[in-house]
């Protein structure tokens, strides 16, 4: 009571901070801080050099470089195409633009297993779009950058969204009187007005595909060495008792998180004060 | 739009801020074709996959015992612990969005922190607590308690997943909303309970309502925090999605895309709520605010 009393900076008429607070903070700490900490807590029994060699194996560095490697391009593919889709959606008129709008957060509201089988029947060997292509997709890494492009493809739009919309003309006219081409005005007034939003969408992109899983374990294959997510990973040594290695490994990728989540937390502070300008 | 109108002939002033049709079309060409490759054609394949050996085929693949358990267990699930994530959220969006207090900055981080956490971590912190070698491990075996590979642990992983989604829709709306009525409610002699229910909660409930249905299509969906927490025991502990992944394994693929269109539907009727929502809410802000 006294205690979340003196947080408070200014005094308030309204009742209930100390609940609301209390509970807030209580709930916090049981669901995610305290089991959080378990992960920590658990790798400062394992020695120096068993976590090193639990996080640095060869297989374990495999997945590494896939995970990284497939989310960041997928987070780059997202980047571009999402600002075109963006653009097109918030600019241009055309018949069905409002099912198209609301059918970019398809991929956050369906569940990742069902978009994995999906995406893995249609590009596997005999599937619809598999079958049209030269090269294998499903069961390859190129599967998992699929996989990744999909999960990651709302965030770049609904974060450029708001920025595109709350561009008005006048910016776009001044630059064409004072003689600019469009392309110019796009790549000297446009893109650096919405260069943080797009930052931010990319990072964003790129911290969910680290620790996607269900849409990425069907059409990846799996193969160690080849095709293995660093979340697969984590289950396949918790499926063999290895709980300490599972663990050491998930360290490696909270520590990721976290600081991309400083990263964005930044981004999104530089964006804010962009429009507020 | 008229008053640039009477300067300058129309056609002229959309070449200077628009782009020339043909780009146009282009654009929205490559937009289209992006999204049909990776979201449209996705959609469609879900459906016409289930459907693909006949509609007896699709309802035998739903109304069997174990698809109709997994379908009860996701439901189950979902009821306990979005009613929780939606009181939490309730909870934190009255303490940081109507008071002022010291590491308001820091707790809005840490809400957001189950978002940045991979599902499988998220499954694999409950292992470490509640699993055999974790904290809680023997005490719970002792006292005949089971919660990994058992109910309790698939609601508290679906928990945490969800955790955020309540808090973080309510939050900047009561945040653009201040505290002005809530102060008056005050000041004409209501108690707390009372300006919640009447003054708060009326000015907020779309956004509650879009909130928790997306906290609902979140909670029945997930996948990989379930799955390791709940021990793939077939009629008892598979939720639809992990019973989808079973089915997808013995290459029961038609059943397999049929327990999968359900879920579809569900992401597909979230999506149209969420239009409806956003009108509401926008027409209640009266299009200022959001």
């Amino acid at each position: 009571m006294v205690f979340s009393r003196a947080l408070l900076k200014r005094h308030s008429v309204l009742p209930g901070f100390d609940l609301a607070l209390g509970f807030t903070l209580l709930y916090l700490s049981c669901i995610v801080l305290v089991p959080l900490s378990a992960a920590f807590l658990k790798t400062f029994t394992m020695t120096w050099p068993a976590f090193w060699d639990a996080v640095t194996a060869p297989r374990v560095v495999a997945a590494y470089r896939l995970t990284f490697g497939a989310s960041f391009a997928a987070a780059l593919v997202n980047a571009f195409f999402g600002l075109v889709v963006c653009w097109v959606l918030v600019r241009y008129e055309f018949p069905g633009r409002r099912v198209v709008d609301a059918l970019v957060d398809l991929p956050f509201a369906l569940p990742t297993a069902v978009a994995g089988i999906a995406l893995t029947a249609l590009y596997s060997g005999n599937g619809w779009i598999g079958s049209l292509l030269p090269f294998k997709v499903s069961f390859t890494p190129v599967g998992v950058w699929v996989a990744l492009t999909f999960i990651g493809l709302p965030f770049v739009v609904r974060t450029l969204q708001p920025v595109l919309e709350d561009l008005h003309g006048e910016v776009e006219e001044a630059a064409a009187i004072l003689g600019a081409t469009r392309l110019q005005t796009f790549g000297r007034v446009i893109l650096p007005i919405v260069t943080p939003a797009l930052l931010t969408g990319f990072a964003l992109a790129f911290a969910r595909a680290l620790g996607e899983y269900g849409s990425v374990i069907f059409i990846a294959g799996n193969l160690p060495m080849v095709s293995e997510i660093v979340p697969l990973l984590i289950i396949t040594k918790l499926e063999q008792f290895d709980v300490p290695g599972a663990t050491a490994i998930a360290v490696v990728m909270l520590v990721a998180s976290f600081v991309l989540l400083l990263a964005i937390n930044g981004l999104q502070a530089w964006t804010r004060a962009r429009q507020g300008r | 739009m008229s008053a640039v109108a009477i300067v300058a002939a129309p056609p002229r002033v959309s070449e200077a801020t628009t782009e020339p049709a043909w780009v146009r079309r282009v654009l929205i060409a490559v937009a289209l074709a992006f999204l049909a490759l990776f979201l449209f054609v996705p959609l469609v394949a879900v459906f016409a996959e289930a459907l693909k050996k006949g509609v007896a085929v699709y309802l035998a693949a739903i109304v069997e015992p174990d698809a109709l358990a997994a379908i009860r267990l996701t439901i189950v699930a979902a009821a306990i612990s979005v009613p929780l994530n939606c009181v939490f959220g309730v909870a934190a969006a009255w303490a940081i969005a109507k008071f002022d207090f010291r590491g308001k900055n820091l707790l809005l981080t840490l809400i957001d922190l189950p978002f940045s956490v991979s599902p499988v971590i998220a499954g694999l912190i409950f292992v470490l607590v509640f699993g055999l070698q974790g904290w809680f491990g023997e005490w719970l075996r002792d006292h005949d308690l089971k919660i990994i590979f058992a109910l309790p642990g698939i609601v508290i992983a679906t928990i945490f997943i969800t955790f955020p989604f309540v808090a973080r829709e309510l939050i900047p709306l009561m945040q653009a909303q201040g505290i002005e009525q809530e102060e008056a409610a005050r000041v004409l002699g209501a108690s707390g309970w009372q300006i919640f229910r009447r003054v708060t909660l009326p000015n907020v409930r779309w956004a509650l309502l879009y909130g928790v249905i997306l906290c609902n299509a979140r909670a029945m969906g997930e996948f990989g925090a379930v799955s390791v927490v709940s021990g793939h025991i077939r009629g008892q502990t598979n939720t639809m999605p992990l019973h989808i992944e079973i089915l997808y394994n013995e290459y029961q693929f038609a059943a397999a895309f049929a327990v999968a269109s359900l879920l579809a539907g569900l992401a597909l009727l979230t999506l149209v709520l969420k239009i409806v929502v956003e009108r509401r809410v926008a027409a209640q802000a009266g299009g200022a605010t959001r």
